[in-house]
Parts: structure tokens; C-alpha cells; sequence
């Protein structure tokens, strides 16, 4: 069993921009409590960003140090900050990753297995991926305080916007060692001799 | 012979579509709270208590539990005794469907075509919509907000008849293992065997819609299911994928004839909030 690894009984606050000392403290399994300024992105936002980085221009957001949020809000009722905003999942980006962390961008939230060669970026570029509990979007949003428009309106949900975290609860999925909580995991409660 | 006003019908659409997104049914409730119970995986256990948790601020809050509020489907049982008045049922099920996700918040996630001109239609419509023409006078509607995290990982396999059971075991284990932490586990697993391509794909669904807690009648299926449980749980895999013993809820199997030269699989996986009602429009 890894339960310790798996789940450190404390959860350990972070805040953005993520630094290189910050960042290796994490380690796969590790319970975070994330605050601060996160941007939003999936899909169709990132080929719209890695479209302007493969001709030369300038992004609509700063990446270094930056943390980006795979998630597509429902929308807000009258007087809240923002609609339900779970993490969606992630491997849709994968092809899309590489690009931003080689210009800088040090964190990704979002939910599922990464593809190997953005585990490897991770590892190569000082970065990490955590992962948030998909389906509960309402407990997310409730942890959001603010919510601005950034870039590409004409995507609506999938628009990018700067949202201020405050104590969202996540769990570290690949750290810069190579660790990874989805393999860590299933391993630590697979029965084997069932399988065969 | 009864007669149903097709605003019935839409009222109906409207209302069920924002249940079914903000409140949890006491049977799914039950199914979680017992794996929360079991589960000897700290990580996972974590996963059901943030799981069970939304739902309770999603009711109250009357906000939606996920973000992905699903395209919508709709499984249409009408008596063929029954005739419908004041309109055409799909449009009345459409504007249900607009309605109910303008009013709720809910977000629109249907885009007009696939390939070519991936626009949001802007009001989560058209749905997918089945009919079915029974015996009677009622008019039954079962209607779902399917998650596409859970879709994606889905799967269709012709077999062989000589493959048997023994492949359908691997091919239900291998597409679990495989979906992971995408489809949002636990997940509720709907099998569906035989007919032909089209007829398995819709027998999965139609295993999805089950009511909770009603294994298959045929005793030889329901230990099919319980087996297949039983085989996915111990993956590893776990709530969310964070590790542990409940990958999945409950395992549904439905079946039909097929011809002699055939075994069609279909494989659908729900994620965990599992959001369907059915009702029968007055």
C-alpha cells in the first residue's frame, strides 16, 4: 500500500505564480489547496494559443510561471462569481501542451492521465499537473472569487478567463520526479489474480 | 385513446432536464455512500466525499452538479393508443430542451455539425431522441443529460460467437483500464449484446437507464453482471482513478437475438453522477 503517498493526511497551500522551490515540493499524490490566479483554457482556446506561438505572435495572457485550468464554466446565475467549473478532461490537450510549457507555463489543472510526452515535458520543463475531483463542479466554484473575461469571446465556455482561486482543493498527479498518482494508485489496490 | 397536448410534453422536458442536474435520486445517493463506506483507499474515499458533497450543494444551491450538463437524450415510450395534439412531438421535446437549459444555467455543449462547422447551437439542442411505439395509452419519456468525459471512452466490438463470454469479460475490463480516470469513476457500466451494430450500441444505453438496484431478471445474466462487477472493481482504478476498489457502481447487462454468425458488444460508460429520470406525462 502507498496510502501515505497517496494521501497525506495535510493538504499543503500553494500559491500562484508557481516557483521552481514550490513546484519541487510537490510529489504525485500530495493534497493541494491552490490559491490565486489561474487562466482558463481547453480545446479550442488551446489551438487558438498554439496557433499564435508557431507564427511569432504575442499571447493574450502571460505563461511563465502561470497555471492554466482545463475547464468549460456552466453558466453564472444572477450574483454568483461564476457557474459550476469542474476540470474537464485533460488528455484532449495533450497534443496542445508541450508548446506552453516549453514558453513557460508551469502548472495544468485538469482531470485523467497525461500522455507520455507531456509527463516527460513536465519533468523537463520544472512543472505540474494536478487534478481536481471531476463532477463536482459546484464545490469548485464555490472556492473561485473572481472571474474576468481575458481572450477569445467568441468561444463563450471555452473563452479564456483569469479566475481567482481561493483554497481549491487538488491533488498533484505528475510531479517533476516522474511520479504519477494514476499509476501509484491503481497499483497500490489492483487484484491481480482476479484479472488473469 | 388519450389524448396529450404536446405542451405537456414540453413542460415536462423543461422541468426534467434542471432535476435531473441539480438533485441526486435517493438510489444513487445509496450506491455512493455505500462505496464511500468500503472504499479502502484513503485517496478514494476523499473522491466520495468531495462526490456526495456537491450533490448536497447542487440541490440546495440549485446550481448544476458538473459543468458538463450533457447532451440531452430522450427515450420516447408511446402507446399506440395515444395521439398527440397541438403540434410535432420532437419540436415539443426541442423546446423543452431549450428552455430547460436557458432557465437552469445550464451549459450548452452541442455543436451544429461535427467536422466542418463545430458552432454551438446555443440552446444544448437537438437532443438524441429514440422512440419506441408500445402497447397502452401512456406516454413515457426517459430523459438524460449524458456526460461526454464518460461517452468518449465508450465502445462497439463485433465478436465472434466462438469469442463468448470470455471475451466480453476482457473487452468490458479493457475498456474500464482504459477509460481510467476519463469517464469520472465510480461509473455505472451498461452492456449491450447482440442484435446488430446500431441495436447493441442502444441496449448499452437502455442498461444505463435502469433503475438502481434491479439486477437482470434472467439469473444468468445477473451473474454476468455481478461477475463483471466484481472484475472491474478490482482494477485498482478507483473513484476518480486516485486508486482504490470502486471503479464502478453497478454493471447492467441487456440483451437481444442476433444471427448465427455474431456476438455484437456494446459498452457505454455513465460517469458518476449518473443524471436520468423517467416520467409519464399526464
Amino acid at each position: 500500500m502507498k496510502n501515505n503517498e497517496t494521501n497525506p493526511s495535510e493538504p499543503v497551500r500553494v500559491t500562484t505564480p508557481l516557483t521552481d522551490p514550490v513546484i519541487a515540493g510537490l510529489k504525485a499524490g500530495d493534497r493541494v489547496l491552490l490559491s490565486g490566479v489561474v487562466y482558463t483554457a481547453r480545446d479550442a482556446a488551446h489551438k487558438r494559443l498554439v496557433e499564435t506561438l508557431s507564427t511569432g505572435q504575442s499571447l493574450p495572457l502571460p505563461l511563465s510561471g502561470q497555471v492554466i485550468y482545463y475547464t468549460g464554466p456552466a453558466p453564472a446565475r444572477p450574483g454568483q462569481v461564476i457557474g459550476p467549473a469542474g476540470p474537464t478532461t485533460s488528455s484532449r490537450m495533450d497534443t496542445l501542451t508541450v508548446p506552453l510549457l516549453e514558453a513557460g507555463l508551469k502548472g495544468m489543472v485538469g482531470k485523467g492521465r497525461r500522455s507520455a510526452e507531456v509527463r516527460q515535458s513536465v519533468i523537463n520543463h520544472r512543472a505540474v499537473y494536478l487534478v481536481a475531483v471531476g463532477g463536482a463542479a459546484a464545490l469548485v466554484s464555490k472556492r473561485i472569487i473572481k472571474m474576468d473575461l481575458v481572450a477569445y469571446e467568441d468561444l463563450g465556455t471555452e473563452a479564456i478567463y483569469r479566475l481567482e482561486f481561493l483554497d481549491v482543493p487538488l491533488v498533484v498527479a505528475n510531479d517533476i520526479y516522474g511520479g504519477d498518482l494514476y499509476e501509484q494508485g491503481a497499483a497500490a489496490y489492483r487484484i491481480a489474480g482476479l484479472l488473469e | 385513446m388519450r389524448t396529450i397536448q404536446v405542451s405537456a410534453i414540453t413542460e415536462l422536458v423543461r422541468q426534467a432536464v434542471q432535476t435531473i442536474n441539480f438533485v441526486t435520486p435517493e438510489g444513487t445517493l445509496a450506491l455512493l455512500k455505500e462505496a464511500q463506506t468500503h472504499e479502502p483507499s484513503p485517496a478514494g474515499r476523499q473522491a466520495l466525499t468531495d462526490i456526495i458533497e456537491n450533490r448536497a450543494v447542487a440541490a440546495q444551491q440549485r446550481v448544476p452538479m458538473c459543468q458538463d450538463t450533457g447532451m440531452a437524450l430522450v427515450f420516447v415510450e408511446i402507446g399506440q393508443d395515444v395521439h398527440i395534439e397541438g403540434g410535432i412531438l420532437s419540436e415539443a421535446i426541442n423546446e423543452g430542451i431549450h428552455l430547460g437549459y436557458s432557465e437552469g444555467y445550464l451549459r450548452k455543449s452541442v455543436v451544429r455539425e461535427p467536422l466542418f462547422d463545430r458552432r454551438n447551437t446555443g440552446d444544448n439542442t437537438p437532443p438524441v431522441i429514440h422512440y419506441d411505439l408500445v402497447p397502452g395509452d401512456q406516454l413515457k419519456l426517459t430523459i438524460a443529460s449524458k456526460g461526454f468525459g464518460a461517452e468518449n471512452m465508450s465502445r462497439v466490438r463485433i465478436l465472434t460467437p466462438a469469442q463468448g463470454i470470455a471475451e466480453v469479460k476482457r473487452q468490458v475490463v479493457e475498456c474500464v483500464i482504459e477509460a481510467g480516470p476519463n469517464a469520472c469513476p465510480p461509473v455505472v457500466i451498461g452492456v449491450g449484446l447482440g442484435g446488430t451494430l446500431e441495436k447493441a450500441a442502444l441496449l448499452a444505453k437502455k442498461a444505463i437507464l435502469r433503475e438502481t438496484g434491479h439486477p437482470h431478471p434472467d439469473p444468468r445474466y445477473a451473474a454476468l453482471e455481478a461477475e463483471l462487477l466484481t472484475l472491474v472493481n478490482a482494477t485498482g482504478i478507483g473513484p476518480q482513478g486516485w486508486g482504490g476498489r470502486n471503479t464502478a457502481l453497478e454493471v447492467r447487462v441487456e440483451y437481444f437475438p442476433t444471427h448465427i454468425a455474431s456476438l455484437p458488444l456494446a459498452i457505454n460508460l455513465d460517469c458518476h453522477l449518473h443524471r436520468h429520470i423517467t416520467l409519464t406525462v399526464e
